[in-house]
């Protein structure tokens, strides 16, 4: 799945060349070119895609963000913005002959207006640090990726990012009221209002998710919410996984939104358990973790109505938080169910596709067999109120082999996910990762409009190029490799 | 009619650089700068093509009427939580296409929150599905979003998905005697604190609030904030969100001003009505259009004439050089031809 792209810029007369032009407006310790100083970012959270940047780039005003662009837009230099660079889809992947521009030293938060329930932050500030410099007014921001305290908002902006309430609370698109940045061209704009509805056609969506291909970010409108009194969770055992899925789909049946629903089977609960002592039912098939908040009042009913759901579909063990120490150490082992799986395997491999989650049983079925088909072991995290599954497949990246066998075994569990109705990725953002089963979800038309979008904003196609969207030849040539069902031809190629 | 149908006219009216003009029930002719063009009618386009409650997410045909989609939710005991307003007879294709929400956009979020997938048929007669059918999907730019409240400029909405959610368990609705400044104040400070508010509507000195939750949670919230029960909340309530109140009635000009819900009152001389929490505020005004959308400018929001006998000020307020570039230039992308309801957001577009 992986590579490490060629070396920088054969060509260092253009290299010398762009450093020097920005040197003239940012100091000399802002731009970046020796590779001692360029390695710490040639990749992002997908670490199998490698690529020294020609030029980092560090300025630490708009009006430097506004020339950095202008500068390489008139030397033709492509550029890729980047935040804390914990993104799983490689999005900020530097490129060899342009510049990675670093918004690291956008760290302020601005404003916060605790009776207008709004902060305003710079890109680099991190999600968790929102919630922080809310908290003393009793004010939150919701989306919660569970890299929140590194992961910054800029990112989040580009990634549409979720967490584990998106199903009450929604995702960055939904949280987020207007952003301020610049054109690929350096032209400045601003789309969204802390107004409702600003006019016009909604550029907010388009630019939330758009993975830093459309403008880049200089400061971003958030919406604060108050933060609910109390939460409880409930934990339930289940001893068959359909059954969990089918309890799923019975609670948001019953008319509960949960704050969050998530679920773990069997390997995962037993690698997050021996990692934290969460205190989950290893014995299990799987569990279900369902929180409420709200008020007191609120949360004491439906938690008792989720309890009563869950017990009629089959949980063989319900236990309810008792106190807030608890309902931590209940969610511990669910927020550190990544790492421990990197505990009990050289590498591991997480998806992120989204399904309708009537088909929740259909596709465990579906990823036990590829286990047995490929050989790998595959736990499962799911943010089960969405549908988002996180299927986590263990391998050597030192055996080439077990690499190929894992990259054929999560294109087949995405193009499952696709023919079910649902998507490529939930969260993570497509990126060089997943750039071939966009091919898989969409059809020339669609892709042709994405690139209508693209050149509405960036005629050029100089902010970060080649990701996201990816060439109808590209796309003709994975649909001719799978032609050969799942035996690909030319092992030689290079595959991303 | 069919998709297919569809394609045909658009493709010929492309070819002949003939503008469309897309239109359900005709409830919202008003809405926007004079809707021009011959007449695509999209209402025989219609049903539900998939709706699984526990999923939270119903596809229909753009040719269905609001009133049956909403009554077909209300069996399972769902509904779309952004309280679409319908105007009439207006159909789901229509609702997405304008883009508006009723009054609990305030707690619940606004028509685009819940559109996840579109099918469109564009200018260039391109069928193009964007979107999906599941909660979480980051695949591709946001087009569904872009669809809603565009005015059927880019495309035929032939088809939408929807997150739908739960009804609200329990209602209840308070009335309290305060003045414009007060209730603005009082609004602010309500939603930053976790109450469950679901709708907030002032006019002549009285604040009608409508809290939405599970029973306990809503009788707990009553009694916290006092006030008085307000008497045939849901007649109140529907003349709030489909302009039936008296508050509406007349020929004056009413204009939408959207602001930061803290802006202060803003002095303009007419009568107002006042939602989503101080955010949203109806005016009926013969002030002149620039005095009204420069106030609003200046509280750093915007004013859209929603319903006059003339629009010559144009429906929307202007947007700066960068954006209409970037609008101009989506246009371009998704109807060259400039057929598709031309002049209906703004002109040129």
């Amino acid at each position: 799945m992986g590579e490490v792209l060629s070396p920088v810029a054969e060509n260092r007369s253009r290299q010398r060349e762009v450093a020097a032009a920005l040197r003239a407006f940012l100091p000399q310790r802002a731009v970046l070119f020796d590779e001692e100083d360029t390695r710490p970012y040639e990749c992002d959270g997908l670490t199998a895609y490698r690529q020294l940047p020609m030029v980092v780039a560090l300025p630490e005003s708009e009006a430097q963000v506004q020339r950095v662009l202008a500068t390489c837009a008139a030397m033709g230099v492509p550029v890729v913005p980047r935040g804390a660079g914990t993104g799983l889809s490689g999005g900020a992947l530097p490129p060899g002959d342009g510049v990675l521009l670093s918004m690291a030293k956008f760290m302020r938060v601005l404003r916060v207006d605790p009776l207008a329930r709004v902060a305003v932050v710079q890109p680099g500030v991190r999600n968790a640090a929102i919630s922080e410099a809310a908290a003393p007014f009793g004010l939150y921001y919701a989306p919660d990726p569970s890299s929140q305290i590194a992961c910054t908002i800029g990112g989040n902006v580009a990634e549409n990012s979720g967490g584990v309430h998106c199903l009450k609370y929604g995702l960055t698109v939904h949280n987020v009221l207007a952003v301020r940045g610049f054109t690929a061209e350096g032209e400045a704009i601003r789309v969204g209002s802390a107004a409702p509805d600003a006019p016009g056609y909604d550029l907010l969506a388009l630019t939330i998710g758009s993975e830093g291909m459309l403008c880049v970010v200089t400061e971003v409108t958030v919406k604060l919410l108050p933060k609910p009194q109390c939460a409880r969770v409930v934990m339930a055992s289940f001893d068959d996984v359909e059954k969990a899925g089918a309890a799923v789909a019975a609670v948001i049946g019953a008319g509960i939104i949960p704050a969050g629903l998530e679920m773990m089977d069997r390997p995962a609960t037993r690698a997050a358990e021996e990692f934290v002592h969460a205190g989950y039912d290893v014995d299990a098939a799987a569990i279900l973790l369902c929180e409420s908040d709200g008020s007191a009042e609120e949360v004491g009913h439906e938690i008792a109505r989720v309890e009563a759901v869950l017990k009629a579909a089959g949980a063989t063990r319900c236990t309810v938080s008792r106190d807030e120490a608890e309902r931590l150490r209940f969610w511990s082992g669910r927020k550190a169910a990544f790492p421990a799986v990197g505990r009990i395997s050289p590498d591991y491999y997480c998806m992120d596709g989204t399904i309708p989650r009537r088909r929740l049983g259909e596709i465990l079925r579906f990823i036990g067999e590829l286990e047995k088909k490929y050989r790998l072991r595959c736990p499962n995290v799911f943010h089960a109120g969405d549908g988002n599954l996180h299927p986590l497949i263990l391998f050597d990246a030192a055996n080439a082999d077990e690499l190929d066998r894992t990259e054929r075994f999560a294109t087949e569990v995405l193009e499952k996910c696709v023919a079910v109705g649902g998507t490529i990725t939930g969260e993570h953002g497509v990126g060089v990762e997943k750039i071939n089963q966009m091919c898989a979800q969409f059809r020339a038309a669609e892709l042709e409009a994405f690139f209508g979008v693209k050149r509405a904003f960036d005629p050029r196609g100089l902010l970060n190029p080649g990701k996201a969207v990816p060439t109808l030849a590209r796309c003709a040539e994975y649909r001719r490799m799978h032609v050969h069902g799942g035996e690909l031809p030319h092992r030689e190629l290079p595959r991303f | 009619m069919s998709l297919a149908l569809f394609r045909d006219v658009i493709a010929d009216a492309a070819a002949r650089r003939a503008p469309l003009r897309l239109r359900g029930g005709g409830s919202k002719d008003f809405f926007g700068n004079e809707p021009r063009g011959a007449l695509l009618d999209t209402r025989s386009y219609a049903g539900v093509v998939d709706y699984e409650p526990a999923e939270l997410v119903v596809t229909a045909r753009c040719g269905t009427p609001l009133a049956e989609l909403e009554r077909i939710l209300d069996e399972q005991g769902q509904c779309l939580p952004f309280e679409p307003p319908h105007f009439g007879a207006a159909t789901l294709g229509g609702c997405i296409a304008s883009g508006l929400s009723g009054p609990r956009r305030m707690s619940a979020g606004a028509l685009r929150d819940f559109v996840l997938g579109v099918k469109l048929i564009d200018g260039r007669a391109r069928e193009l599905d964007f979107g999906g059918r599941v909660m979480k999907n980051v695949a591709g730019y946001d087009v569904s979003r872009l669809a809603a409240g565009s005015l059927g400029t880019l495309g035929l909405i032939a088809e939408a998905s929807l997150k739908v959610l739960p009804r609200p368990e329990h209602e209840l609705s308070l009335a309290f005697a305060f003045a414009e400044a007060e209730a603005i104040e009082a609004m602010n400070r309500w939603a930053g604190q976790p109450l469950p508010l679901s709708a907030s509507a002032w006019r002549e000195g009285a604040l009608q609030v409508r809290l939405a939750g599970a029973e306990p949670a809503v009788r707990a919230a009553a009694s916290r904030l006092g006030g008085e029960p307000l008497a045939d909340a849901g007649a109140f309530w529907r003349g709030v969100r489909e302009h039936s109140d008296a508050f509406f009635a007349g020929a004056q000009p009413l204009w939408r001003l959207a602001v930061p819900s803290t802006t202060p009152p803003l002095g303009l001389a007419g009568r107002q009505l006042i939602e989503w929490g101080g955010a949203l505020r109806w005016l009926r005004s013969d002030a002149a259009a620039d005095e009204v959308r420069a106030a609003a400018k200046r509280a750093g929001g915007h004013a859209t004439l929603f319903r006059a006998p003339d629009k010559a000020p144009g429906a929307f307020a202007p947007l700066d050089e960068v954006l209409m570039r970037l609008h101009r230039a989506l246009k371009a992308e998704f109807d060259p031809a400039g057929i598709l309801n031309p002049g209906r957001l703004y002109a040129g577009l």
